[in-house]
């Protein structure tokens, strides 16, 4: 017998429309699994009266009969979302004390398709991270351990509450956002799966903003199946987000056909990176296969400019984050530095950023302004927006020449220990993002879906790389390597 | 490009950031040790190549020129750390 909290989002919906369950059992079922998990630290600010408020709310509907699929399904909300009336402070003690007077775009559409918050979710400071360990409250703890071994993993980044949320079964599902592989990166070091959109597909108005041109909002679930049905209840156009798109959205769920039969699956060689360990490479190859058992044709591709999507995204998303966070001044919301006799605005401005940003976020803003200053924009900034335009073309080319989908490993290793990567230089964390940064580049869909365990127990995930705005299709290739992998691993409960 | 300890207090007086005279040699070798990582862009031959500006090709959306939002200064000012007779409140800018 599944635990309620254990529910898939379908499984949920089909169970609240039958009757066999309520919203508020739901709720109260992850309510309680959030507070036995305390060890975990994914959930940073509790909501449990909101929840229960909604959850009854969500069983009138059922009742009436008015249920869409997200109706009474308690979710997990990254902190990066503003929410009315609710902390919402980006993992940053800049925004200590904020409480939005308004709601973001995707969950207050959330939440009018009937959905429950519990809470908020813990993340790496401004989704600036791979590990969660720039959070101002304490870094998220993996579920999952290696084997016997009691040292805590990292959950990934940024959206690392997320991850830990969704797999120790906190709630059914979770919000994340992704701008260089938050949400793929997370999903594959805790065994679910995460899709990031393609840019424009989910409003980002009410998100914390921190690269512009590469954020883009996803949801964070347990199977595929969610992940569709979620995404649908995100997507759409917004009046309030001017590079929001204004196509319809489809049934992503009903595009879960299982048939890839002469699909054409591309193998990008520059993936296959120098020193890549050899259960990612048998991970991708039995991937391969699976998609070939399938009836989808491989066809070995080549994406020339990979190798130089990282040093491109460490200039464009600091200067973008440079620009979006000179908003942090201590004016209008959250932290302002205690001052000194005589101090004026600008050490008033100075003293507040040092103290309210963590270390991370001030070397990435420093980053930004060094690149977009007079006499290094054309040859930082300019060049690497060159450089992005040619990486996108790479990938033009290989739709171009009929790829259907790209199949890669979602990230170099499996979860490494919290801690381990703190005397490493910043630039060894930043090559987590390797396999996944030219997807936000590109602005494509890109997906993490589990296909494996490594050999000291800890989950493995591959890639999916789709066509602009084809989610509905990329879900459906998602659907059939989730199937093929049959991965229903579950981390052991020590928490 | 590697960043001397000048440079270094430039940017971060660039970016308001506080930075202590005796954090700033990390601080330059770091930014040092990221732009170094950042060169290899140069390898790339970009000769003709426009810079993106947009990822999806589409042309900013326009709306018509009125007023939708306002008339509600409480709520605008509700998370100030300082504001006071309906305005936020800053230290003295001009002398």
């Amino acid at each position: 017998m599944t635990a309620l909290n254990q529910l898939t989002i379908a499984g949920a919906r089909d169970a609240l429309r039958k009757g066999e369950t309520t919203s508020l059992a739901l709720t109260d079922a992850c309510l309680a699994a959030i507070e036995g998990a305390g060890a975990l630290n994914a959930f940073v600010h509790h909501t449990p009266e909101i929840a229960r408020d909604q959850a009854r709310a969500a069983d009138a509907r059922l009742a009436a009969g008015d249920a869409p699929a997200m109706c009474g399904i308690p979710l997990g909300i990254k902190d990066l979302f503003c929410t009315k009336g609710v902390p919402s402070q980006a993992a940053s003690n800049i925004l200590k004390g904020f409480r939005p007077e308004y709601e973001s775009t995707v969950t207050s559409q959330l939440f009018g398709a009937g959905a429950v918050m519990l809470g908020k979710l813990n993340m790496d400071e401004f989704a600036m991270g791979s590990s969660n360990e720039s959070s101002c409250y304490g870094n998220a703890v993996n579920p999952w351990r290696r084997g016997n071994d009691t040292a805590a993993l990292t959950p990934g980044g940024s959206s690392g509450g997320s991850a830990a949320a969704v797999a120790a079964d906190l709630c059914l599902a979770a919000t994340g956002t992704d701008t260089g592989g938050s949400i793929r990166q997370p999903a594959a070091f805790t065994g679910i799966v995460g899709i990031k959109p393609t840019y424009g597909r989910v409003s980002r108005w009410g998100i914390v903003a921190f690269a512009s041109s590469l954020d883009q909002a996803g949801p964070m679930t347990k199977t595929v199946r969610d992940a569709a049905i979620m995404l649908g209840a995100m997507a759409g156009p917004d009046a309030k987000d001017s590079t929001c798109s204004d196509l319809p959205v489809p049934d992503f769920e009903a595009a879960l056909t299982g048939d890839i039969r002469g699909k054409k699956i591309g193998i990008p060689r520059e993936y296959r990176m120098d020193g890549m360990p050899a259960e990612i490479e048998k991970l991708w190859s039995d991937g391969s296969a699976m998609l070939k058992d399938a009836g989808a044709e491989i066809v070995d591709i080549s994406l020339p400019h990979t190798k130089y999507a990282l040093p491109a995204y460490y200039v464009v998303a600091p200067a973008e984050a440079s620009s979006n966070l000179a908003r942090y001044d201590g004016v209008r919301y959250g932290h302002r530095a205690k001052l000194g006799q005589g101090d004026g605005i600008t050490e008033m401005y100075e003293k507040t950023r040092a103290e309210g940003f963590g270390k991370e976020v001030q070397r990435r803003v420093m980053v930004g302004t060094y690149v977009l200053s007079a006499g290094f924009y054309d040859a930082y900034y300019n060049r690497a927006r060159k450089v992005r335009a040619l990486i996108k073309r790479d990938f033009e080319l290989a739709f171009e020449a009929g790829i259907d989908a790209i199949l890669t490993p979602a990230t170099p290793s499996a979860a490494f220990g919290l801690g381990e990567m703190a005397d490493a230089d910043p630039v060894a964390m930043y090559l987590n993002d390797v396999f996944t940064v030219t997807v936000n580049l590109a602005g494509l869909p890109g997906i993490a879906v589990p296909t494996g365990l490594d050999g000291r127990g800890l989950p493995l995930g591959l890639q999916l790389i789709g066509r602009p705005w084809e989610e509905g299709d990329l879900l459906n290739h998602a659907y059939v390597l989730e199937r093929a992998a049959g991965f229903v691993s579950k981390p052991a409960k020590w928490w | 490009m590697s960043i001397d300890i000048d440079t270094a207090r430039r940017v971060a007086h660039l970016a308001r950031i506080a930075v202590k005279e005796q954090d700033l040699p990390a601080l330059a070798g770091e930014l040092s040790g990221i732009l170094a990582f950042m060169e290899q862009l140069n390898e790339v031959d970009v000769t003709g190549i426009e810079p993106m500006t947009s990822v999806t090709p589409m042309r900013l959306k326009r709306r018509a020129d009125v007023v939708t939002d306002g008339g509600m200064p409480e709520k605008v000012l509700s998370n100030a750390p300082d504001a006071r007779e309906g305005f936020f409140a800053v230290p003295k800018v001009m002398e």
